[in-house]
């Protein structure tokens, strides 16, 4: 009888991996788990954009509840996710701003935002990157939740829409303006 | 068979074709040099099965600069590598590093090799006891009939 067990120990093994396999392959390898939450803003200080007069730095991060949003204007999903940004500064009015990453041209970036509506407080010009390796980003769109102490809460990979403002951003937000 | 030869032949020619640019190249041979050896072992999060120094990604050009800038200040190998994991996280590493959570991934495939060994050693130490031993007594005249007459039933080919 003893032996006779032994025979299914392969298909047990095989079991075991299978369910590895299973939860392996439902993950989504392009969501890497940031290292920076529940660590202060990198320091950073990008100039401005053409047409606007303040570049956008850590130091901007400080005092209240922020979001951080990585754009460019050659980003489709940020297309998809732009209508949702101006819901954000004009329904919930939470400071949003922009890191402008890796325009081709200088001029790119603000005729999109002049073509679309502009939802940024602040907008950093972030042609080679700098900004976006301080966020240890590597797509468009990311956008990170800051405290007011200057401290990144949460990121949301790709486009943000109604469901995950409603489930984690928002309730997020409030909870951080209580602190 | 000579197309065959040939074509193996080119194929161990083949060398990885790099992406860096030689505009991007740091004038001083010896840092431009370790900026490789660190390219090397950065992964392109982009493209995420090559390392910064294969990867023609924007983002991949852009690290590879950051490392050359960064060795250019002065900072030491280290220095750039734990930068830019303090940003991307041990994932941005292709070699993981030896750690609480990764001891499992370093050291399973030599704990599962181990109880294969052992599981073997004791498959053949059970088993050898019926092959040695000491040799079995000869047949009786009684056996030895019995045997032959097997034999003889033994249907013919």
């Amino acid at each position: 009888m003893k032996r006779r067990l032994l025979y299914l120990l392969p298909l047990a093994v095989f079991l075991v991996m299978a369910v590895y396999f299973v939860i392996g392959l439902q993950t989504d390898p392009r969501v890497i788990p940031s290292v920076l939450i529940d660590t202060p803003v990198p320091e950073f200080d990008l100039p401005a954009i053409e047409g606007r007069e303040a570049g956008f730095s850590s130091a901007d991060l400080e005092g209240q509840v922020s979001l951080v949003n990585v754009f460019g204007s050659w980003c489709i999903a940020c297309k998809v996710e732009h209508p949702f940004l101006m819901k954000i500064k004009e329904v919930y009015k939470v400071p949003l701003h922009g890191i402008d990453w890796r325009e081709k041209n200088r001029q790119d970036g603000p005729d999109w935002l002049a073509e679309r509506g502009d939802p940024y407080t602040l907008i950093g010009d972030d042609p080679d990157s700098k900004g976006a390796i301080a966020f240890g980003v590597y797509g468009a769109p990311e956008t990170f939740v800051v405290d007011k102490t200057g401290t990144i809460r949460y990121k949301y990979i790709g486009v943000m829409n109604q469901e995950v403002w409603d489930t984690t951003i928002w309730p997020l937000i409030e909870e951080l303006r209580k602190r | 068979m000579r197309a065959l030869v040939l074509g193996l032949l080119l194929s161990l020619a083949a060398v990885p074709a790099w992406a860096v640019d030689p505009s991007e190249m740091l004038a001083d041979p010896v840092l431009e040099a370790r900026a490789r050896e660190i390219g090397k072992g950065l992964r392109c999060l982009v493209c995420q099965n090559q390392s910064i120094d294969e990867s023609d990604a924007t983002l991949a050009r852009d690290l590879r600069l950051l490392v050359r800038d960064r060795l250019s200040a002065g900072d030491s190998d280290r220095q750039v590598i734990d930068y830019v994991v303090s940003r991307y996280g041990d994932f941005v590493l292709l070699k993981p590093p030896f750690k609480g959570s990764t001891y499992v991934l370093w050291i399973g495939p030599a704990v599962i090799a181990g109880l294969g060994v052992a599981a073997l050693a004791v498959y053949f130490r059970r088993r050898r006891p019926a092959v040695a031993g000491p040799p079995p007594p000869p047949l009786s005249e009684d056996e030895k009939r019995r045997l032959d007459a097997l034999l003889e039933d033994r249907p013919r080919r």
